[in-house]
């Protein structure tokens, strides 16, 4: 056991910080830091400015653009990037629909969608939810038919992060209702211009726009959108989940945040003093941090692990860092709400935002602080709930 | 002691309940704040005609006599419909500072639906701080001038009057020195905005603003006594609000099918469900106290209970709130979903005259909370 980073590592780190902070614009990251959405532009030209240094997709294989980095490497990369305020890859793209293109789809598609996803020409998302099938998505129903050359797509899809932008949904749709319900399931590609294809965006409760409904009304895609075999699509979507083992704990964000509440702590008056200098707040901000500590400590074994488990396969460990890496995000929130104190009320949209040509009301971030807090709930529900979490861990490691 | 409501307290709750549910239904509501005021005139008026706008003035101030529990009754109706009237701002805080400094011209006015009040107190870096005021009061002749800036007033925008805490002597931060005075509203300059639960404040700058009327030179001890009412009103609203939350969670977990049953049929959502509902006591039987101790004229007694009210509604909010979009999943987190108003509701509520931490370090300061 040696437990210090190597100075190729130290150096690695150094270079990746470097970049960061020089080559992605600072008005992109400072929208991040202060609890802004990238836009869509703004999320394409970030990524093309990573993806020309082979920093979009490193986890892919070589051939298709990745890095031969070790796991600790693809560590730092993710915590340096998230430090930094660099908007993270399109996840749809780089951590879902890619690996699974590179890992089961045919040379065509490899070679048609690989790069362009890489380097977010094509903007995809995921539908996989349905209203009726979330946590228990095997029983989804959106259906395809098979009529000759094409499949034919009827149903819905909901939850639909960001699919006003994207070119591209990959869905997991029911091509056999006879068997065993994960058995009949396979994995489609579907161009959003297809006719038939319905967007309606659903406004969530921090005021924004982010997650859609796609309706899917007989639309006819090539049979050869098909990714891998016919009814597999189970297992592709179980790789897909299971690829990103550790970047979900998103441990640089929860830094990131916790930094910029110490400076805004600082520079909020309290009675004589400031707060930063509150025993009571203090000791809040502390145990976030080593809570934080912790769970980077366990991000960095599951992460030594890595070599020994068979690529896709998921590690029940990730459960432990979803769980925990939601709660600390979940938490920074709160402190955040505690920092701007009342001025958390005045709701102002993005734009208004953005567009300020009035002075700001209060501190700096108050306006983002609440619909953080609102929008940030989110991270315990999706990507399989923490009680789904939960139940992965009693049965896969506690043998229940 | 005695925890059942009398016949006049049940035929309030029963009005205020049904107003509710005929007048702030979920698309009702919607439709309400995309109006152009952000809440309803007609609303107003019913809220008169039903005499709830005077429901803590007595008799002959034109209203229906009660005390801190008819209030209480109306906060907890106003809590499970989102009420976004400016009842807040002008029948607790306005009409409240209007009674206790004995300046009741105007209350008649309030109690019939024609006059709304705000209350300008807060300003940029008091945090929670009561005495923190710095707007100036100067005298000259027999009138007063206002000057300075006030944030944060709510439905300060839409307010026909402004009542302003203003100090006439000592530094920021003295309890004494701070004067309360009213405003005529017209040509302030205001600049309104919606908050986070959909309800309205404005930013409110006044330059030499004469004052209509001096309502008190000591008013301290007026605003400390209004806000401790104020709380223990926003208590009460809180526990409507999580009451509410709490139903829906369990009627949805009863009826919201995922791997083929209930998802109310697993154990572990089913104490879940629970804990909220330990929560939602705690915090009604808090709210109670809040309400039994708003009207104590011992000052320092009254500040704690309401303290103690204020940090367990406040947590009580934060875990039922956080409970109820868990347990529903991703529909409630959409604005088509009455829970995530609720939620948001709460979390302003607990920004609002200190916060958890705020109240907590204030009892902490005093060595106990009894
Ligand atoms: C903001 C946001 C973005 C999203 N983006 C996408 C996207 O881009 N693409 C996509 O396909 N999906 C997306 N989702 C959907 C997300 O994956 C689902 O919300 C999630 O799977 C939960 O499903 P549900 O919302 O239907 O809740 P339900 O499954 O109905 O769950 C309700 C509650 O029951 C609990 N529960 C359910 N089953 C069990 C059980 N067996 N044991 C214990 N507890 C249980 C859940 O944990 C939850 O607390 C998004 C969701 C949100 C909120």
């Amino acid at each position: 056991m040696d437990l210090s980073f190597t100075a190729e590592e130290r150096a690695f780190r150094a270079e990746l910080r470097d970049f960061f902070h020089t080559a992605v614009p600072e008005r992109i990251r400072r929208k991040l830091r202060e609890g802004l959405h990238a836009s869509r532009d703004e999320q394409v030209e970030s990524q093309q400015i990573l993806n020309a240094r082979g920093l979009a997709v490193p986890h892919w294989p070589v051939a298709w653009g990745g890095q031969d980095w070790s796991p600790i490497q693809t560590y730092i990369y993710q915590d340096e990037l998230q430090q930094a305020s660099v908007p993270y890859p399109l996840s749809f793209n780089c951590a879902m629909v890619g690996p699974v293109i590179a890992e089961f789809g045919s040379q065509a598609h490899k070679e048609r969608f690989l790069a362009r996803a890489a380097n977010l020409d094509d903007w995809w998302c995921q539908g996989f939810s349905e209203p009726n099938a979330g946590s228990d998505l095997a029983s989804l129903r959106t259906s395809a038919k098979r009529d000759g050359d094409f499949w034919v797509i009827e149903g819905q899809k909901t939850w639909t992060t960001q699919g006003q932008y994207a070119d591209w949904i990959f869905v997991l749709a029911r091509t056999d209702t006879a068997v065993k319900k994960q058995e009949g399931i396979s994995f489609i590609l579907v161009d959003m211009k297809t006719p038939g294809v319905t967007v309606r965006p659903i406004q969530t409760i921090d005021g924004g726009v982010e997650v859609n409904e796609v309706w899917f009304d007989n639309v006819r895609v090539p049979y050869d959108n098909l990714v891998g075999q016919e009814n597999k699509g189970w297992d592709y979507a179980k790789f897909l989940l299971g690829n990103e083992r550790t970047g979900i704990a998103r441990i640089g964000i929860s830094k990131a945040r916790l930094l910029r509440i110490r400076e805004l702590a600082a520079m909020e008056r309290m009675g004589e003093g400031r707060l930063i200098d509150d025993p009571h707040f203090r000791e809040k901000l502390v145990g976030v941090e080593i809570g934080l500590k912790a769970l980077e400590m366990t991000q960095l074994r599951v992460v030594a692990q890595e070599r020994s488990l068979p690529r896709g396969k998921p590690n029940p460990m990730s459960s432990v860092l979803k769980i925990k890496g939601s709660e600390l995000q979940q938490a920074t929130t709160e402190l955040m709400l505690d920092v701007i104190g009342p001025y958390a009320a005045p709701f102002f949209t993005d734009e208004e935002l953005e567009g300020r040509n009035e002075t700001p009301i209060g501190p700096d971030d108050a306006a983002t602080a609440a619909p953080m807090y609102f929008n940030w709930r989110k991270i315990s529900i999706y990507g399989g709930s923490n009680e789904i979490q939960r139940n992965i861990l009693a049965k896969a490691v506690l043998g229940f | 002691m005695d925890f059942d409501l009398t016949d006049d307290q049940r035929m309030l709750k029963d009005s205020v309940d049904r107003l509710v549910a005929d007048t702030y239904g979920f698309e009702q509501r919607k439709q309400i704040l995309k109006s152009p005021e952000g809440w309803s005139r007609d609303n107003w008026q019913r809220l008169a005609d039903l005499g709830l706008l005077g429901v803590n003035l007595s008799e002959d101030q034109g209203g229906f006599g009660g005390g801190p529990v008819e209030m209480m009754l109306v906060a907890d109706a106003f809590g499970r419909g989102l009420v976004a009237e400016p009842f807040f701002a002008t029948c607790v805080l306005g009409a409240g500072l209007l009674r206790h400094t004995g300046q009741v011209d105007h209350v008649a006015a309030v109690a019939a639906g024609e006059l709304l009040l705000a209350f300008a107190h807060h300003e940029r870096h008091a945090r929670y701080d009561l005495s923190h005021v710095t707007t100036s009061a100067l005298q000259t002749g027999d009138t007063w001038e206002i000057t300075g800036e006030k944030s944060l007033v709510l439905h300060g925008d839409c307010a026909d009057k402004i009542i302003v805490s203003a100090r006439v002597s000592g530094a920021v931060g003295d309890e004494a020195g701070i004067g309360l005075f009213l405003v005529n509203a017209a040509g302030l300059a205001r600049r309104g905005y919606p908050t986070q639960d959909g309800l309205r404040a404005a930013e409110i700058t006044f330059e030499a603003t004469k004052a209509e009327a001096v309502l008190s030179l000591d008013g301290f001890p007026i605003i400390s006594r209004v806000v401790d009412e104020a709380v223990a009103f926003l208590c009460a609203e809180a526990v409507g609000a999580m009451a509410d939350m709490h139903a829906t969670t369990v009627d949805y977990m009863k009826t919201r099918k995922q791997f083929g049953r209930a998802i109310g049929e697993f154990q572990v959502l089913q104490h879940r469900a629970v804990d909220m509902l330990v929560q939602l006591e705690l915090a009604r039987s808090m709210a109670l106290y809040a309400t039994m101790m708003a009207s104590d004229d011992d000052a320092g007694a009254r500040g704690k209970a309401i303290s103690a009210a204020k940090v367990q509604v406040g947590q009580s909010a934060r875990h039922v709130g956080q409970e109820a979009i868990q347990l529903h999943g991703g529909i409630a987190m959409t604005m088509e979903y009455k829970v995530g108003h609720h939620f948001k509701r709460l979390t302003m509520i607990e920004k609002m005259f200190g916060d958890t931490e705020t109240h907590l370090r204030r009892l902490a300061g005093l060595g106990t909370a009894f």
